[in-house]
């Protein structure tokens, strides 16, 4: 990472959590958790994070981080898009739905609201805006006024989180440690 | 999800607040991406519009224009902050409108 305070300036509290998650996963501290551990009194986003991804929504857990994915895949994330990648993936237990919709969103075999969401947050993420029309399209492929409003949540912790990915520089681990950490987010969530 | 909007304000409140090691004015420019100099203004413009091209050249000279670690994290964080929410206000705004107007 490029700031030496977010691998080594962490209180020792946090130190001892590190120590923790190494011993019982087996596997490095990814870079997100140093970044969430490091002055959360400051940052601190995992509450926000936590209740976009888990809190209660029509969306299932499995389509909130493909969304995650997706728009990771906008911000060219490349830490972020592994991390939600795998646990999108071992929410639906297959990986086809995730893949296809990463390499294609208008061909991928996914449900037709879903699709219109990706497409609303890829232009949201891209272009920084929307506008009424691109809203009205959405809502015409039968995604409800609520489940737009949640998946722009997911956009806003996600819009958030790739730019500081990315402009902290993580480290993209293996895909044991990115699979050990995806499992983490499906039992205990963001916060 | 009736939650986001607090903890959005909350957020936002805690980093432009009094918690911090940089001054207010300039985390408070670093969120608008607005009224920065050289060589913080392409950092943080980075940061809000491409953070995928920041590279550590962008870093060291803050650091060498005497801006501390922790001061860095603070304007980055704010300029990530800052830009989401923008964007994320715009779409609600867009949904409102397109709501009203079925």
């Amino acid at each position: 990472m490029r700031l030496e305070i977010l691998e080594r300036g962490h209180r020792l509290r946090s130190r001892a959590v590190f120590a923790l998650i190494r011993l019982m996963s087996r596997q490095p501290v990814v870079d997100a958790v140093k970044l969430a551990f490091y002055r959360p009194e400051f940052y601190g986003a995992g509450p926000l994070t936590h209740e976009a991804m888990r809190g209660p929504s029509e969306w299932s857990v499995g389509d909130r981080e493909l969304m995650a994915a997706f728009v990771s895949k906008v911000n060219e994330s490349p830490f972020c898009i592994a991390a939600h990648s795998a646990t999108s993936r071992i929410w639906y237990g297959q990986d086809l739905r995730v893949a296809a919709t990463l390499a294609d969103v208008t061909t991928a075999p996914i449900e037709e609201p879903l699709r219109a969401t990706l497409i609303l947050l890829g232009k949201l993420t891209r272009d920084h805006a929307i506008d009424a029309d691109a809203v009205r399209a959405v809502l015409a492929a039968g995604v409800s006024p609520q489940q737009v409003e949640d998946a722009l949540a997911v956009c806003l912790a996600f819009n958030i989180t790739d730019r500081l990915a990315n402009a902290f520089g993580f480290h993209v681990p293996g895909p044991e440690a990115m699979n050990a950490g995806a499992r983490q987010l499906l039992s205990r969530g963001y916060r | 999800m009736s939650d986001i909007r607090k903890l959005q304000r909350d957020l936002i409140a805690r980093v432009l607040g009094r918690g911090g090691k940089a001054p207010p004015a300039l985390r408070r420019a670093a969120f608008d991406n607005a009224g920065l100099d050289e060589p913080l203004r392409t950092l943080i413009d980075k940061v809000a519009h491409r953070a995928h091209r920041v590279t550590d050249e962008d870093i060291a000279e803050v650091r060498a224009a005497g801006l501390s670690e922790d001061q860095i994290f603070e304007v980055m964080v704010c300029a990530a902050v800052g830009q989401a929410h923008r964007q994320h206000t715009a779409a609600l705004a867009a949904l409102t409108e397109a709501l009203g107007g079925r």
